[in-house]
């Protein structure tokens, strides 16, 4: 196995977090001591939560560390005492399973969120209410609309939540202008390690621990931190911001791959393609070429891609994202995720098209 | 960050030079967290750098190969404590576990069983998630302990019901050190039908935990406890007869739908690697550590008098002394002691002037608790420190005690 083009599942781990985590494996102190090897510990975590805030335009007081991007979910959406929440349908299993009875507001066939129904949704609604919509889609890359949502939000009176899991470290990202009130981070989508995220929210909203204890994190989030994770976090964060504008260009290796594969095969869809999306994203499907006949083929030619996400990739269902846009559920079962990231390099692409085009004349011969 | 050059030599983070900017000290503070051993750095590694896939990636061979990382490592945590890996939940530490055994099963229960019992000495993440389920209308009993810190086992069994959901008991305790009848609290919930929760996250790799032996059906777990890495920790849930919760985090629905979210393969391999260790190494280092401690407290009963020992003398785990120091106040004593690493109380609470609930719980004066100290020995502590802390604590209770009287007179 040699070319990984499955970013967006989780990205291998940059130096500068590595080295950031062996140095915080070393020390012995837990954060919370009042001892040296206490304060030691604090002091790599509290340089690690500025470094993540200045990825995300935040103050460090907005920065509550949590075990990753899915718990960071569930608290910001479990958290609020809101009566009424609302998320677009595109949004990652972590927010839709943490609050089933959330009304879902639909995509177009774009993949961008209905903002027409958002408004419509908002229209008289009770005081506290939540809407959730993520900057990006993780299947498709797409870039919402969330300035446009805030918008909506704020003249009802909501608050918003943004889960910025994939596209911090891939585009600008600036909280303070988006104008949400909460926000996830996760650290192995963007070169850090594994077992940390976080949740940036304004010090001032009544909200809510969903893990009880120690009162570490300001009483938002209670447990020993991982003070290795954590420090690898902050320097991931540090280096993808100073990374950015490199990863930005990587739409031309993303785009290059769209257009050889429509040359291959003409009749590839490539989703989102009308929209702003991810530089690193690409989300295509040829009806009639299963998803996991292509994972298969490029896997035996050492080429990781996915279908659809990760974590639902256990359970063989057609994605929700693809399905809320319109797609049949052949072609929705047709689509395979290409991701791109930090130590991508052209050869990769090549690989992949020359694997895919094998597989294509195959599928056409037989 | 600057100083991670020159701390990459020393992974174990604890045979240092004094070299740079770090203060040569002696670390009593096992309790609140340990060292990761090099051992399980060493196994980590790889995981984090060439081998990271997401082991929830069922399309590629970079998943499959963290999968299969994964499963080795809850593997040798359930041989750790006789269970299958089917019944161990990888979670992001105790404090995660034990938020989701007592809240997801008095949660699952509640219409039939709205009762929830623990004491008062436990965990505070224990005690918070007791309370959380009080203010959501559940009845919850927290119960008063004996002066040595062991449970009432007459009053344990006076209060549970065919209304609790869930007992919650410390196999060992955080700040005192003292170990639980935990046979004996099993029958007792399983006579009514209770489930018995354990926080095992200070006893495990230090007494040997069984969880079929002993009769536990939920037993929460913390990789740092025991030379493992922070972030990651798991929940024993008992499969046969099935114990049934709600889960607290929802999303892909891993780890049977109990705990949503991406598995940290590099992770979970160090808590497999700790617990395979911990299988190994228990018994020799338990002897080693014991002996540690009875150098230590008898050094210190040698040269100070107005010593006591704060729990039971013999039902404690070996690397823990919980002692207090006569007309010494423990904030001062740390203070005076900047070079060794002990606490007044648990990490999480020690950056509060409160003396320790625990401590009050045992029924002692305020002055006593005020005045104690706990030692944590552990894995990477050898006898000349324990001689260097013998001669640092006597010498500074001494002075304290000077000054003491001194201001008095």
């Amino acid at each position: 196995m040699s070319v990984y083009l499955d970013y967006n599942a989780t990205a291998p781990i940059r130096p500068e977090a590595l080295a950031a985590m062996t140095g915080a494996l070393a020390e012995p102190g837990n954060a919370s001591s009042v001892h040296g090897p206490g304060r030691r510990a604090r002091r790599l975590i509290e340089a690690a939560r500025a470094q993540v805030a200045a990825l995300a335009g935040a103050d460090p007081a907005w920065v509550t560390f949590t075990s990753g991007g899915t718990e960071a979910n569930n608290l910001a959406l479990g958290g609020l005492p809101a009566r009424r929440i609302l998320v677009s349908a595109g949004e990652h299993d972590s927010v839709l399973q943490a609050v089933p009875q959330a009304g879902r507001i639909g995509l177009t066939p774009d993949g961008t969120v209905d903002l027409d129904a958002l408004a419509a949704a908002l229209k008289d609604t009770p005081d506290n209410t939540l809407v959730s919509v993520m900057l990006a889609n993780n299947e498709t890359g797409v870039i919402q609309p969330v300035e446009a949502a805030v918008a909506l939000a704020q003249a009802a009176g909501a608050w918003v939540h943004c889960d910025a899991v994939q596209a911090a470290g891939k585009v600008p990202l600036d909280m303070a202008s988006l104008g949400v009130d909460l926000l996830t981070l996760s650290a192995h989508k963007l070169g850090g390690p594994p077992g940390a995220g976080a949740l940036l929210a304004r010090p001032d909203l009544p909200l809510n621990p969903l893990l009880q204890g120690g009162g570490q994190e300001r009483r938002r989030r209670a447990g020993t931190e991982n003070l290795a994770g954590i420090a690898g976090f902050g320097a991931a964060a540090e280096t993808a911001l100073e990374d950015l504008p490199r990863l930005q260009k990587l739409d031309e290796l993303r785009d290059h791959f769209e257009r050889e594969i429509k040359i291959l095969a003409p009749d590839v869809r490539v989703f989102g393609a009308s929209v702003p999306r991810l530089p690193n994203t690409a989300c295509v499907a040829l009806a009639g070429l299963p998803a996991e006949t292509q994972l298969m083929a490029l896997d035996l030619a050492g080429v990781a891609v996915s279908s659809g996400a990760a974590c639902s990739s256990g359970k063989v269902q057609p994605s929700h994202v693809l399905t809320a846009m319109g797609a049949s559920p052949d072609e929705a079962g047709a689509a395979i995720r290409v991701s791109l990231g930090w130590a991508s390099v052209p050869e990769d692409i090549d690989c992949l098209l020359a694997a895919w085009g094998d597989l294509y004349r195959r599928s056409r011969a037989a | 960050m600057a100083q991670d050059a020159d701390n990459k030599a020393r992974p174990d983070g604890v045979q240092q030079d004094g070299a740079n900017r770090r203060a040569p000290g002696i670390y009593l503070d096992n309790q609140a967290t340990t060292p990761t051993d090099p051992r399980v750095v060493e196994a980590m590694l790889p995981f984090f750098t060439e081998r990271f896939g997401n082991p929830h990636s069922a399309g590629h061979a970079f998943g499959w190969d963290a999968e299969e990382a994964v499963e080795k490592g809850r593997g040798q945590l359930a041989a750790l404590i006789g269970a299958t890996g089917r019944e161990v939940i990888l979670t992001s530490g105790a404090t995660e576990s034990n938020n989701l055994a007592i809240k997801g099963a008095a949660r699952f229960h509640r219409q039939r069983r709205p009762h929830v019992v623990t004491l008062a000495t436990e965990h505070k993440c224990v005690l918070e998630s007791a309370r959380a389920l009080e203010r959501e209308g559940h009845r919850v009993d927290i119960l008063p302990v004996q002066p040595d810190g062991l449970v009432d086992l007459d009053l344990l069994a006076a209060t549970v019901s065919e209304e609790t959901a869930v007992v919650s008991i410390m196999a060992v305790n955080n700040e005192i050190g003292v170990i639980q009848p935990l046979a004996e609290i099993s029958a007792i919930c399983h006579d009514k039908g209770a489930y018995f929760h354990c926080d095992g996250a200070q006893a495990l790799g230090k007494i040997p935990l069984d969880v079929a032996a002993l009769g536990i059906d939920l037993m929460s777990i913390s990789g740092h406890k025991f030379y493992g890495p922070k972030g990651i920790g798991a929940l024993y849930v008992r499969r046969r007869p099935r114990v049934r919760l709600e889960p607290l985090i929802d999303g892909g629905g891993q780890e049977r739908g109990l705990r949503s979210g991406t598995l940290p393969t590099p992770l979970c391999v160090g808590l497999g690697a700790a617990a395979e260790i911990a299988a190994a190494e228990m018994a020799v280092e338990t002897a080693r550590i014991s002996a540690l401690k009875t150098r230590l407290l008898e050094g210190i009963t040698e040269r100070l008098s107005g010593v006591a020992l704060n729990g039971h003398a013999e039902l404690r785990v070996a690397g823990n002394l919980n002692l207090a120091f006569e007309g010494v106040d423990a904030e001062a004593l740390m203070r005076a002691l900047p070079r060794l690493a002990v606490s007044s109380g648990s990490a999480c609470t020690s950056t509060a002037v409160e003396p320790s609930y625990v401590l009050q719980a045992l029924g002692l004066e305020e002055a006593r608790a005020r005045g104690s100290i706990r030692s944590a020995i552990g894995r990477f502590n050898s006898e000349a420190e324990i001689d260097q802390a013998v001669e640092a604590l006597a010498g500074a209770v001494a002075r304290l005690r000077e000054e003491g009287s001194a201001a008095a007179q």
